[in-house]
Order: structure tokens, then sequence, then C-alpha cells
């Protein structure tokens, strides 16, 4: 008889009895003692010593119906056809009176609908958007643009080619480099506006139509992603956010949105970008190379008075690793404008050198769920001094950019209520632009499905003309209430 | 008159006590050896498994949260094991060889964290390496790992009951032995790192499997406890399949059930980098 004390545990269900060597074992609990639950192996047989292979079906110790897969309620069927999505709700408004712009920064409704399913090992994978939005004027669609009532996010297909070899071909979501919110070698595009008016952080991304094909050895990696036509950042164009108008001189808007001259032919404008990257006693290293363009306009044509993309070439590097109780990375990248080398048109943007450093980690001994990041982020001109020359040549009293812009960011991140409830904010902080911008938010998730977000975005700034300055008339809350199936 | 003859009487019952007094320990294994025996269980069995994982979270008002996902495990080999051709014996040998480990999880439920996949590298000398990818934006997110007592997606269970506390980090003592259990009980050698003051496991004579914990704070009240409410043998390795742990505190408890649990799989190595963050390992996962 197997005795349990008064406060001893019962044994799990399905757990063997211990024996006694006489081998006469029973069920029958003593006195006080919970029974044995069902399902424990019938008496006077030995656990099995391990290693030696279960017979297929029913057998001792076993429940029936042993590989049972999950099925939660409801949404199982959703799930096995490979369909995932949510519907958002998210409006905003901006804090004080922009006069090229409308009063309200964001007001939709938006659906996702996410479909993944694998077959003869190919995953293919559709993501849409389907969106109602008043705020802006325009609707006509654009897919290229992400503009109208449907936004395909992603539409591609990936397969493992070889053993070393992975493609994936299509409408794609792409990141790579180790700053947070801070990009040097992440030259993929940006959807800028949507950043700035409360759009759900995955919407920085914005989508590239490229073939990625990743090359695996024990020796290194090498992803290598093929662009065939030029995928601009979704940047900004005075339709939603005011910008500094260098031509005009001043803040605008709706006024007078950005005209651009895009470089759109097939094969012709196309974009290459690879890293090189491998995993050395837990350091990540990585080097990048980009052939293209300046993803948000970087030049102006004078004769047509259009933005341009001039060409540019970005060559960098960087390492993450465990630092002490936290992750630091360093990365760095020299950005090539190649069509201003020289660095004396005033009308194209000048090379650039750029670098970071970040830190994060917990803080367990202030509290639980508390994580805290800082950058130290600097882009220094190249030919400043022709720079400056050619811009006072245009104009005298243009303003110029400094030789060095620095920017400090800082990240603390909050869980709270079983990690339901995440406050977080976010700031650029430039000391030698003297601007900022931070980004508060609070999200709680109220169930399995349901989520409530509110937040802002304040930019700060004390001249018009600098980059986080020249949004200071945008700065907005926003409230989002979101269902996810 | 035969103060010899009382001697050699005194000597060899002394002699006789002290060696039915080794017998006896013999047969009793020290603490040590069922912290690892039971760390082996619980966290070792096999070169890799995988399994699949319903959480269900329940508050102090009843109400419950979801979390499915599904766990990729491979072990460090031994680096001293027999090359190719070993016996069983040698196998046996290897698996109890518990070193560094991979862990790869892949989230299902609820819907805002599907496909989001989890990696951590366990060291035993060192802090744990650990990533997160988010497939929204295709980011590879390192992140710290500096606080393993902190909860595994919201639920009652800490980073640390999923990958495994080192055995080294607390001093174990074998407080009792019953017909059933072994009752141990677990003193941290760095107080300030933890929450608890100590901690009981009753150990499964047997399976060596830990049926229960309990946690007591720094005031020697008892606050957190974990039980393991069903087991079974799978590919021959006794195998916890539903277990709860429970905050005394806030009087909210999660229970894990585990199906789909397989041993010796297989995976190669590289299933646990960041190629197959970006693109999960479909074949491993159903």
């Amino acid at each position: 008889m197997t005795v349990l004390g008064a406060d001893e545990p019962a044994l799990p269900a399905g757990a063997p009895t211990t024996q006694p060597a006489t081998g006469t074992a029973t069920n029958t609990p003593g006195a006080g003692e919970p029974a044995l639950p069902t399902g424990a192996p019938s008496t006077g047989e030995p656990p099995l010593p391990s290693g030696i292979e279960q017979p297929k079906g029913p057998t001792t110790g076993q429940a029936p119906g042993a590989v049972r897969k999950p099925q939660p309620a409801g949404t199982n069927w959703l799930q096995a056809m490979g369909l995932s999505g949510f519907l958002d709700f998210r409006a905003g408004i901006r804090t004080q009176h922009d006069p090229h712009e409308k009063q309200a920064s964001l007001g939709e409704t938006r659906a996702q609908l996410d479909f993944q399913k694998t077959w003869n090992k190919v995953t293919f994978k559709v993501v849409a958007d389907f969106l109602e939005d008043p705020v802006p004027d325009h609707q006509e669609v654009d897919l290229y643009r992400g503009r109208g009532w449907i936004d395909l996010r992603q539409a591609n297909a990936a397969f493992g080619l070889t053993s070393w070899l992975d493609v994936k071909a299509g409408r794609q979501i792409l990141t790579w480099g180790t700053g947070d919110l801070l990009f040097i070698n992440d030259m993929f595009p940006k959807d800028w506006q949507a950043f700035f008016i409360g759009r759900d952080v995955e919407y920085l991304k914005a989508p590239s139509d490229a073939v990625k094909m990743s090359f695996y050895s024990d020796l290194a990696n090498l992803d290598v992603v093929y662009t065939p036509r030029f995928n601009a950042d979704r940047y900004i164009t005075g339709e939603r956010i005011s910008y500094y108008n260098s031509s005009l001189g001043r803040l605008a808007g709706r006024d007078a949105e950005a005209r651009v001259d895009r470089p759109d032919e097939c094969f012709q404008d196309d974009e290459w970008a690879a890293r090189l990257y491998k995993n050395v006693q837990g350091y990540e290293l990585a080097a990048y190379g980009y052939w293209g363009f300046w993803k948000s306009p970087g030049g102006f044509d004078p004769a047509t008075a259009r933005a341009t993309f001039p060409r540019l070439s970005v060559y960098g590097a960087s390492v993450r690793g465990q630092v002490g109780a936290g992750i630091g990375n360093l990365e760095a990248g020299y950005y090539d404008s190649r069509d201003d080398r020289n660095g004396d048109d005033p009308f194209i943007n000048n090379s650039q050198f750029r670098f970071l450093a970040g830190y994060e980690r917990d803080l367990p001994m202030i509290a639980r769920d508390l994580t805290v990041g800082v950058q130290y982020y600097v882009e220094l001109m190249m030919q400043h001094d022709q720079y400056v020359q050619s811009v006072r040549a245009l104009h005298a009293g243009m303003p110029t950019a400094d030789f060095a812009r620095q920017v400090l960011t800082f990240r603390v991140t909050k869980l709270l209520m079983d990690q339901n409830l995440r406050l977080s904010l976010f700031a650029y902080y430039s000391p030698t632009d003297a601007d900022a911008y931070l980004r508060p938010n609070v999200n709680y998730k109220i169930d399995d499905h349901w989520s409530a977000e509110v937040g802002g975005n304040v930019f700060v700034g004390q001249v018009p003309h600098t980059f986080f300055g020249q949004f200071r008339d945008n700065s907005n809350v926003y409230a989002a209430l979101r269902y996810s199936f | 008159m035969k103060p010899i003859n009382t001697i050699n009487l005194t000597a060899a019952l002394l002699l006789i006590s002290a060696a039915t007094q080794a017998a006896l320990a013999a047969d009793e294994p020290s603490a040590m050896d069922v912290v690892r025996h039971a760390n082996r269980v619980a966290y070792y069995q096999g070169k890799d498994g995988r399994a699949d994982v319903k959480m269900t979270i329940t508050d102090d008002q009843g109400r419950t949260r979801n979390r499915e996902m599904t766990i990729l495990r491979w072990d460090q080999p031994d680096p001293n094991a027999a090359k190719a051709g070993a016996t069983a014996q040698d196998a046996d040998k290897a698996d109890e060889y518990c070193g560094d480990q991979k862990f790869y999880v892949y989230f299902h439920r609820p819907a805002d964290v599907n496909r989001m996949a989890f990696l951590v590298w366990k060291h035993l000398d060192k802090e744990d390496d650990r990533w997160l990818y988010l497939p929204g934006l295709d980011l590879v997110k390192r992140i710290s790992s500096a606080d393993k007592r902190t909860s595994f997606v919201g639920s009652n269970f800490f980073y640390e009951d999923v990958s495994g506390r080192h055995i080294n980090d607390d001093t174990h003592e074998l407080t009792k032995t019953t017909d059933t259990y072994y009752v141990l009980k677990s003193t941290p050698k760095d107080p300030k790192s933890v929450e608890f003051g100590y901690y009981l496991s009753w150990i499964h004579k047997t399976t060596f499997v830990v049926v229960m914990q309990e946690y007591y704070d720094k005031d020697g009240q008892k606050f957190r406890a974990y039980k393991a409410l069903g087991m079974k043998q799978i590919d021959g390795y006794w195998t916890v399949t539903k277990s709860e742990m429970a905050d005394l505190r806030t009087k909210s408890n999660t229970v894990l059930e585990y199906d789909n649990v397989k041993y010796n799989v297989g995976f190669p190595e590289d299933v646990f980098t960041e190629r197959y963050l970006r693109r999960a390992p479909q074949s491993y996962l159903k």
C-alpha cells in the first residue's frame, strides 16, 4: 500500500505507484489520504526504463487519445485555414492649430487580413489592409505608395531552394540593422507619415517589392536583396504633416505639397542591398552594402522645381551582444552621395558618415518588467565647408545644417497587471538641432481579442528648419481600439 | 577481570553499527544526486524534444486568458561522449550530461502574438542569449536576460521555470524521505537575486518528477505553489503533461497542458538560429 503522509501531495494522474519489494502494492489509499488519480498504471508494473521505444497504440500509463492536438474554442477554423487579422479603429487630433493642415490628424477604420499557407514546401503569404480613411482628400488606389482603400502590405512566396539557400520573392517587409527607431544600414522603405500620425509602429516599415536571397554556410551568412524598381520611403509630402519647404523658406503643408521626380524605370532604377553576418560567441557581427538612391527626397531640380532622389551607396558594419547585464550595439555607415561627391551642389545631399551606439537593459532592482534603453547617434556631413559656401552663394540668409547632427534617444517600458498593461515612452532629443520628438504610449490588453491604446506624438523645436523642429505644428494625440482574430 | 573482552565486544558492536549506518546511507541518495536527477527529468530528457503547450491564465476574478505555443528544445551533446558506434549504455550516459540548451518558442495564440518566435540559448556559465522575432516588422530584437524571474508571456511561470533554474544557484538539503517522495529544501546562494526565501520540493522517488514545489518568502510565508497534475510516459521518458503554478497572494494561477510531446526528433542545431526566426521551421512545428 502506498501510504502518503498528511502533508504529502497526491501523485499526479498517470504516475506509477511506488513498489515495495514484495510487489503487492494496490491503489487503495490509507485513511485521510487522497485517492491515487485514475489513469495510473496498473499495479505491479514498474515504469519502462528510458530509451525503450513505446509500442504503438495504448500502453500502460498512456491515457486514451494521447496524441490529441489542443482544440481552442471558436477560432480554430480560421487558424486551420491560415487566416488571422484584426479590426483597428483609430482617431487622432492635433494639439495645436496648424494653418496648413486639417485639425484631425488621423481617423480610420482598418481591417487587416493575414493569410499564410505552406504548399509543397513553398510558403505563400498575403497581408492586406482594407482602409476607410476620410482624412486625406485623395482616395484613388495606389498599391505602390499605399494609398486608397487597400494597402497591400505583403504578397510573397518563400521557399528553400537548397539546404543553404532560401528565397523570398514578392512584396515583403524587410528589416535589418541594430538601431532602435534609428536607421543607418536599414535602407528599406519607411513610412514616416504613418509613424508621425499615430498608426501602429508596424506601419513605420513600408513594403518592398523585391527578391531576397539568403545564403547560409558555417563561415558566414549572406542576404542579398534585389529591388527591380526603386522603393522610396513614404516620405512627408505636406498632405498630412506640414514640413519645412526650403524653396519657400517656411513651413508648408497642403498649400505646397512636395512634387517629386522619382526614379521608376524597372531594372534601370533598381536597388541592391546586402548583409554579410555571423554570430561569434553570442556577438552578432554584420557588414552591409546598399546601391540605390536616397530613400526620401535628397535633392532638388531647380529647372523643374521638383524634389529628386539622387543616387546613393551605403557601406556599413555593426556589432551587437551582451554587455554586462544588458545588450549593447554599435553601428556605423558611410553614405556615398554619388551625384554630389564634391559636396558643392547645394541641391543634392552631401555624403555622410553615420554612427550609433546603444545600450538596453532590464532594471529588476528598481521594478519588475522595467526596461530602459539609450542611444547616441551622430551624422557627420562630408565636405561641409563646400556645402555652406554653395548654399550661401544661392541665398545669403539661408539656414545651413551643422557639420555634426547629434541625437540622443531614450526608451523606457514598464509592464503592469500581469503584463497586460504596457506603458512606454520613446524620446529623440537633438542637442545640436535643439529639437525633440516624444512618443508616449499606453496599451492595455482587455482580453485575448480586444486591446485599447492611447498615445501621442510631440514635436518640439527651437527653429522650424531642423529635422524634428519642422514638424512642431503636427503634435497630436490619438486613441485606438483593436479586435484581433 | 575481562576488560579486553569488553573492549573487543564494544569495538565489534561499534563496527557493526557503523557498517549498518554505511549500508543504510548507501541506499539513500544525497540531496545533490536527487536534484541532478530531477533536473535531468524536468529539462534534459532525450537529445532534444518538442511539445505543444496550452497555457490558461486565470485571474482572481475567474477571467481567463489563453496562450498557445510550440516549444522546441535542443541539448548540447556531451563533449566527452563516445563517438559513433556507441552502445546503448553509452547513449544512456550521454543523456546524463546536462549542459547548455537551445529553445525555440513559436506562438500561435492569442492573435496579437501569432507567428512571433522567441529563441533562447541557455548557458550555464554566463547570461542566456535571447531574441524575439516580430513578423509584422521583420524585426529580430535582442532581449536582455538579466531578469529571469519575470513572468513568461504574462503567466504565473517565470522564464526560469520554463528554461530551468541552475541547480548550483541554491543549496539543497534532503529534509526527509517518505515511501513516495524525496522532500528537499532549497535555499538561494544569492538571496538578493530572488524574491523567495526558500522553496520545498516533493520529488517522486520512482520517476524523479517534481510533483510539488512550495515557495516561501523571506518572512517564511508560503506565497507560490507548483503542482504536477498529470503525467505519462512518452518514448520511455516520464513527462509531466499537466501542471499548475499558483500565486497565492494575487490568487491567480496558470495551468499548462503539454500535447504532442516527442523526444529525439533529431533537429539540426541550426534550427535555433536567426534563419528560422525569420522563416519558421514548419515541418517541426506541426
